[in-house]
């Protein structure tokens, strides 16, 4: 069904999701110059998280393309925040 | 068998070609990478929650310019990629090998740019298994220890990127990728964005966060 169109991004969009993801690395650089403390790890991910949903969508077509390889990425983000939390869990409470 | 070449859709042209799979083989490939980089990251998290000082004087270290730059080449590079692909399916074979050589010289200016910031660290005494890391102790070679596996590891692929990229270009130029069969040519693309997206967390956790 969906493959029988295949979805053309054009030039512009890219453009604009260059200067989209240009401009949040500027903010992020910016952020963290001001001295936020333990804040700004926080913001700076937070940043590199939008960053790097633009370039899956975009970029990488998970937006235009079928569903099961947004379902496929979700699952792998998933299993890996699950692995970071639980490594966090032990850790934070070891000592 | 090879009549369908005039085929304008997506679909297969014939009975032994499955885009579809295609792409999902090359997703595959890219979450075993995304876990192997993604372990790496934990590793780094923990190393930083025990030994925040050190990782924080340590980062300190690193050329925020440098960083910022080579962001913004693969930024760039990253879209020039995708235009590429948009090219190949207009069929404008010119501008898709014109945007693909693009990306390759924002390659090299990336490996360029690694390779003379890795020498200053070099000069500085700061490499894995060096005197002066070790005098400064556990934390510090920790953070410069996975500084240089991570970029390290991030610039081999960044070759390899290239090499698959060089392939697309003489695969364009034989007829091999083309408006009606360009599977391939997405597959480079998506192992490009990848270490973009890799990148775009090395950046901030590296160069900037002190």
């Amino acid at each position: 069904m969906s493959e029988d169109k295949h979805h053309i991004s054009s030039y512009s969009s890219q453009i604009w999701i260059l200067v989209a993801l240009l401009i949040l690395t500027i903010f992020t650089v910016a952020i963290t110059k001001v001295n936020l403390g333990p804040i700004s790890v926080t913001m700076a991910m937070i940043i590199a998280g939008m960053k790097a949903t633009l370039v899956l969508l975009y970029f990488m077509h998970l937006k235009f393309d079928q569903k099961i390889y947004r379902f496929m990425v979700t699952a792998v983000l998933v299993l890996f925040f699950a692995v970071l939390l639980l490594t966090f869990f032990d850790y934070y409470f070891r000592h | 068998m090879m009549e369908s070449v005039e085929h304008q859709s997506h679909t297969p042209a014939h009975a032994h070609r499955d885009d579809t799979a295609s792409k999902i083989g090359m997703w595959l490939f890219i979450f075993t990478e995304i876990l192997l980089f993604g372990g790496m990251f934990i590793v780094y998290s923990v190393y930083r929650f025990n030994n925040p000082t050190a990782f924080h004087i340590a980062g300190e270290e690193l050329d925020d310019f440098v960083g910022t730059l080579n962001t913004i080449i693969l930024l760039i590079s990253s879209m020039t990629v995708a235009m590429s692909i948009t090219a190949i399916q207009r069929g404008n074979k010119k501008h898709a090998v014109l945007l693909l050589y693009a990306t390759l010289a924002l390659g090299i200016w990336f490996l360029v740019n690694k390779y003379f910031e890795w020498g200053v660290k070099f000069e500085h005494g700061l490499y894995p298994g060096s005197e002066f890391l070790h005098q400064l102790g556990h934390g510090d070679t920790m953070f410069f220890g996975l500084y240089f596996i991570m970029t390290g590891l991030h610039a081999l692929h960044i070759i390899v990127g290239m090499i698959f990229l060089a392939w697309i270009i003489v695969y364009i130029k034989k007829g091999r990728v083309r408006q009606d069969k360009f599977i391939m040519h997405e597959n480079a693309g998506l192992y490009w964005h990848l270490v973009d997206l890799i990148w775009i967390f090395l950046f901030p956790l590296f160069y900037l966060i002190h």
